[in-house]
Parts: C-alpha cells; structure tokens; sequence
C-alpha cells in the first residue's frame, strides 16, 4: 500500500492539484462547506430518531424528504475529499487522525448499512411511535457520535504532531500511524 | 483605528494564554465546525422547506418551531468558539481580509434570520415567493458568512 501511494503522489496530477494556487483550496472549501448540508441533514435524521426535533414529522417522511439531501452532500463529501487525499496520498495515509477517521467512517457507513437494511424496512409499524423501538433510536445515536468525531478528527487531520517525520513519538503513536522508521 | 485594540486583545491574559497553547486552536476549531454542521441542518431544514423542498408534508411554522432552539443553540456554539478563536490571533485576523468579509456578514446574516425570517416562518403554512426569497436569501447569507470563514485560513 505504502508503495502505491507512494507512486500516486508522485503522479502529474496529484503534484499539479497539491501545488495549486487556487483549486486545492477550493476543493478544501467545498469539502468543508459541504458540511454544513452533509452533516447538518444527517443530524437532523439522528435527531428524529433520538426524539430530539421534528417529533412531530413522521420518520418516513424525514428519510424521503430529508435523506437524499445528505446522500447528494455525501457524494460531493467523497469526491473532494478523494482529490484531498490524492494531492497527498503518503502524508495522509501515515496520518493518525487520518487512520482514526477512515475507521469512523466504516463504523459510520456500517451503521447507516443495518439501518436501512434492518432496522428502516418495518418504519411502517413504527413510523409515529413515541418514543421509537431502541434499535432506532441506537442507530441514531451511533450515527450522531460517529460524525461528530469524524468532523473532528477530520479537522485535526491537518496538523502533523504525531506525523512519522516528527520523531520520538510514543511507541502507539508510530503503530497506529504505521512508521517506518530507520533504524537507530 | 482598531489596531490598537487588536493589539491590547492580544496582550490579555485569555489571549496569550490561547496563542501559546498548541492543542486550544485545533480543539476549539474543532467544535466550531461541528457547530457549523448544526447550524447548517438547523437552517437548511427550514430554508429547503421556504423554497418548497425538503419536509413540503409540513406547515413552515411547525419546522420552525422545531428547528428553532438548534438554532439557537448552534448560533451560540459558533459565537463563543468564534470568540476564542479571535482571541488567539486577533493582529493576523486585523490584516485578513476574508475576516473583514466575515465580519461584517455575520451580523446582517443574523439580524436577517431572527428578524426578517423569523417573523416570516412563524406565521408561513406553504411555500410563497415571499418564503422562497427569504429562504435563498437566508442561504446565501449564510454561505458568504462560511466561506469567508474558511477563506480566512487561506488568505
């Protein structure tokens, strides 16, 4: 993998899109204003199912109405945030918060997955239930962390205290981030 | 004429104390795009509804009666994170331009939503031209407001 990326950042366009003046900003702008949609709509889906707003509304109408907002501000969330990863494959990938990120968003994406498969299928039964079955109601609240701590490790992705390159590290920081350290 | 109360800022206790901690900008920027993204579903959950989209199976009034304390409280969240933030480099920001920019929208963006808006939701049932004005309005706003607050890190 190391190797890969490794090759990938040295490709043209990836070189191109990291030393732009202007379009790795505004890919890095869009991304974070994507946010306020991307998010911002999720959360609003947590807080129907916690109980937390728009108890009034039924479910199925906050996942009709709602949802297909956060997964167009989601496909606009992967997209900038792939060219972001690409205009610096080796630097991210060796990037704690990057690590810790990435496997929030499996648990994210894990979670969102047994909602719709499992849990979203019977919202008939459920659909104006106060308050809603648990597995609702835990799926909102694993969703509402999840994103909450991908938005800030997402942030801290941009600081390199604990980046390879910055040495000593405690022996869990170089595991965890995957050091490939020269021998002493 | 406000460079030296830029600088004073600077010289407070809370001010060198937040410039010279390493973790305080990272954590408290942190928070403040997690209230970014509840400040933006608190308002697009409204807005979408005043263009006619998003939650149409609802009276306008109802959503924003429900979206209102986030609001609220997402506003608050970003204006004390915001304040911390501009307590720990104050004579960078005097010099930034997308901070004036920010500056400068972010009180007609609020003065717009809790005046203008939040009369206008609180007795609205469906989407009129006057609702769809106010919630691209309510957008655009708030847009100029966020990129110039992410621009500020760029200029």
């Amino acid at each position: 993998m190391h190797d890969f990326l490794v090759w990938l950042g040295e490709t043209p366009w990836s070189i191109a899109l990291l030393e732009s003046y202007w379009v790795w900003p505004l890919v890095e702008s869009t991304h974070v204003l994507t946010l306020g949609v991307f998010v911002g709509t999720a959360i609003f889906n947590d807080f129907r199912l916690l109980g937390w707003s728009l108890k009034s509304v039924p479910v199925s109408q906050v996942t009709s109405r709602i949802l297909p907002w956060t997964r167009a501000s989601f496909a606009v969330m992967a997209v900038t945030g792939l060219l972001i990863f690409y205009s610096d494959p080796v630097r991210y990938y060796h990037n704690m918060f990057f690590r810790i990120k990435v496997v929030l968003l499996v648990i994210a994406g894990l979670n969102a997955f047994f909602f719709h498969r499992r849990i979203h299928r019977s919202v008939a039964e459920w659909d104006h239930m106060d308050p809603l079955p648990g597995a609702a109601r835990r799926a909102g609240a694993i969703s509402l962390a999840a994103w909450a701590f991908i938005v800030i490790s997402g942030r801290l992705v941009a600081y390199n205290w604990f980046d390879c390159s910055i040495q000593p590290q405690p022996a869990w920081v170089n595991w965890i981030s995957d050091c490939v350290l020269a021998l002493p | 004429m406000l460079l030296p109360f830029f600088e004073w800022i600077e010289t407070t206790a809370i001010g060198t104390a937040l410039a010279q901690s390493i973790w305080s900008f990272a954590v408290i920027e942190s928070v403040h795009l997690v209230g970014l993204s509840l400040l933006g579903g608190s308002l697009l959950i409204v807005d979408l509804r005043l263009l006619g989209l998003g939650l149409t199976g609802q009276p306008i009034a109802e959503l924003a009666r429900h979206a209102h304390r986030w609001l609220v409280g997402a506003v608050i969240l970003m204006l004390a994170t915001g304040t911390l933030l501009f307590l720990s480099e104050p004579i960078k920001l005097y010099y930034n331009t997308s901070f004036w920019v920010k500056i400068t929208t972010l009180p007609i963006a609020l003065l717009f939503t809790f005046t203008v808006r939040r009369r206008l939701t609180r007795g609205a049932t469906e989407a009129t031209t006057a609702t769809r004005v106010v919630g691209a309005l309510s957008m655009a706003l708030w847009f100029v407001v966020a990129a110039a607050g992410r621009w500020i890190g760029f200029s």
